[in-house]
């Protein structure tokens, strides 16, 4: 289906600093976004992306029965390498998942305009992601039916959590992360629901927006406490991301482990975290905004801005390499330096070359704003950042334990098919419910556009 | 007869006028407070600043309620590890205290955010009383453009200086686009 703007008039219009292309109105913004729920028939290329994620997430379910009929032992995990892929993932996507945290909270407190068009969808992308890293750590726990033994609950045997251990530190973090990320989406998303359930002309859909919108009628009192919880929110998730992700570094630095504990792992895990995350909203945005004709609303200004935040913490993580390097020499001491030689000649030495070029060198094409504005490029670059954020987590927990401190109890880590198949599987996951999601909510949030609107329309008018 | 009469609900929620821009709106309210009318609310697609204290809505609890929500939150988070450690089911390892307050920040710190984050969300909904699956409101057929691109100002039947000729007359007065009757 041709979309009903042509696609170049944002581009030959607006010379791409703006956040919003020209001559939108209320009516305008908030058509063409619920239209693309309400109305549109889906096209074939999304149904063709539906099912393969549908296919991978199949292969999900068919590799987690069998684990739970076999056990981890079909996973590639033995002593010395007892972390495989299982915690790889789950560090790569939760990692993923604090873009849109940062975006929503932390870009709202700096009143950034320029996030009101992709929050929601980051913020959509958070929980997804969210949901595929929750599933590894209980995955690889062996036995996944006794996950509640992690909460702290007054049962039959007395026992509690170990409360000093950062495995439990890190249920509270992501269950608490996963539990806000829900909220603030479903908060933003009330008002939406509400425009959704009176443009929508079927009875089904009046329902099923009407039930969720709760009822909500854009009272000035109900906005003003509305406003009051949105900041209140992201006040309350721009700390919590941090901890997140440094909790989630706990579980490596608390470790006697070389190439484990070091204190440079919280701040390295949360921009590291953010540079992915950023890696992932580009790597969504492009097609999105090429597919439903968005560029008035994704403009070259947000692409643009997205590049910039991803040298920035590239940059940051870059530094974080080199100071680990340093380290292990400045020391002294012989497992540390032993660790950073195995790394980078070891049997894994390739992870970590590719993982230089994909992470540190590729990226620095960055630094060109025409790179920065081509969407094909920009778009490549952030699968770039993706494998090679991937590789790092891969590196961190793979070659600091295959080689620790007696070489009698070296080993290798290869993983087995079952490893992939849950890492595609979760990939499955992530993007059958983003499919999902872009099919019956809006992808951009509403109200925001046309609050947008307002505030554009009297900076124009002196 | 009579006796059911009293039973029925006022007909008459109130009276809505509809409005083109933010601006007529926000006038039209300030308009409407400064002339005495003190039980009106207005509705608009998107928040508008100044229009809660426009009719007469200046301050709401939230903040309050959220930070007794994180401050529960922070101690119980704290006393959920003091207690088994120390009390409950205490261990000796390595000779450390039992008390080792400085490990149990983190999960302090999440439990703090979660219980805030939990009031912000539910104390902001209860506040506004919703979910209303039915308000008055939705009975006028060109309310529904109040969540595109309308903007509504209502003053309801309870108000003491309303009285549905003259409020209805002095709507007219505000220039709006239409004035319809809600009824409940």
């Amino acid at each position: 289906m041709p979309p009903k703007y042509p696609e170049n008039v944002a581009t030959l219009v607006s010379p791409g600093s703006e956040v919003l292309g020209p001559g939108h109105t209320y009516g305008s913004v908030t058509d063409k976004i619920s239209s693309i729920v309400l109305t549109q028939r889906t096209g074939k290329k999304y149904k063709a992306g539906l099912a393969l994620a549908i296919v991978l997430l199949l292969v999900l379910n068919y590799a987690i029965t069998v684990l739970m009929a076999v056990g981890v032992g079909i996973f590639g995990i033995n002593v010395p390498v007892g972390w495989g892929y299982a915690i790889v993932n789950f560090v790569w996507w939760i990692g993923i998942g604090h873009a849109g945290t940062l975006i929503s909270a932390f870009l709202l407190l700096m009143r950034q305009k320029w996030r009101t068009s992709i929050n929601r969808f980051a913020e959509a992308m958070t929980l997804f992601a969210v949901a595929c890293a929750g599933m590894f750590p209980l995955l690889h726990m062996g036995r996944p039916w006794v996950a509640y033994w992690l909460f702290p609950y007054p049962d039959t045997m007395g026992l509690w959590p170990q409360f000093r251990s950062p495995l439990v530190w890190d249920v509270f973090a992501v269950s608490t992360y996963a539990t806000t990320s829900l909220l603030f989406w479903y908060v933003g998303l009330i008002p939406d629901l509400a425009t959704l359930r009176d443009r929508a002309t079927k009875k089904f859909k009046q329902i099923f927006y009407g039930v969720f919108a709760l009822g909500w009628r854009g009272s000035a009192q109900h906005w003003k406490r509305y406003e009051m919880a949105s900041l209140l929110l992201a006040g309350l998730a721009t700390p919590l991301v941090v901890s997140v992700h440094t909790v989630v570094s706990f579980d490596f630095a608390v470790a006697i482990v070389p190439g484990w504990h070091s204190t440079i792992f919280p701040p390295y895990f949360v921009a590291g975290a953010i540079y992915s995350g950023f890696a992932m909203v580009v790597a969504l945005a492009i097609p999105l905004r090429k597919y439903y004709g968005l560029e008035d609303f994704l403009t070259l200004r947000h692409l643009d801005n997205m590049g910039k935040i991803m040298l920035a913490t590239g940059l940051i993580v870059a530094y974080s390499y080199m100071m680990e390097t340093f380290m292990a020499f400045y020391s002294g001491n012989p497992y540390d330096r032993f660790m950073i030689m195995n790394r980078m000649t070891g049997p894994y030495a390739p992870v970590y070359w590719v993982l230089v070029a994909v992470n540190l060198v590729i990226p620095q094409l960055l630094w060109s704003s025409r790179i920065r504005r081509n969407p094909l490029w920009l778009w490549l670059l952030s699968f770039s950042v993706q494998t090679g954020m991937w590789l790092e987590r891969f590196m961190i927990v793979v070659t600091s334990l295959h080689r620790d401190f007696i070489p009698s109890s070296w080993g290798m880590y290869y993983p087995t098919r079952w490893d992939w198949m849950i890492f595609l599987g979760s990939i499955g996951l992530f993007f059958t419910l983003f499919y999902l999601f872009i099919r019956f909510l809006p992808m951009i949030s509403i109200f925001e556009m046309r609050e947008l609107v307002h505030k554009t329309a009297e900076e124009s008018t002196p | 007869m009579h006796g059911s009469e009293t039973m029925k609900r006022q007909p008459l929620y109130g009276l809505l006028a509809e409005f083109h821009s933010a601006e007529e709106l926000l006038e039209a309210a300030r308009h409407t407070y400064e002339t005495g009318y003190r039980r009106l609310d207005a509705f608009s697609p998107f928040p508008i600043e100044g229009l809660s204290d426009a009719i007469g809505f200046h301050r709401t609890r939230l903040p309050v309620l959220v930070l007794l929500g994180g401050l529960f939150g922070c101690c119980g988070g704290f006393f959920l590890q003091w207690w088994p450690n120390v009390i409950g089911y205490p261990m000796n390892i390595g000779g450390k205290p039992y008390d080792s307050w400085p490990a149990f920040i983190p999960i302090t710190f999440e439990m703090t955010i979660l219980c805030a984050v939990l009031t912000t969300t539910f104390g902001m909904l209860a506040l506004n009383g919703l979910p209303s699956p039915y308000h008055p409101t939705f009975n006028v057929p060109r309310f529904a453009l109040a969540t595109k691109d309308r903007f509504f100002l209502l003053i309801m039947a309870e108000d003491p200086k309303f009285d549905s000729e003259q409020t209805r007359q002095f709507l007219t007065e505000l220039n709006p686009r239409e004035v319809s009757e809600v009824e409940n």
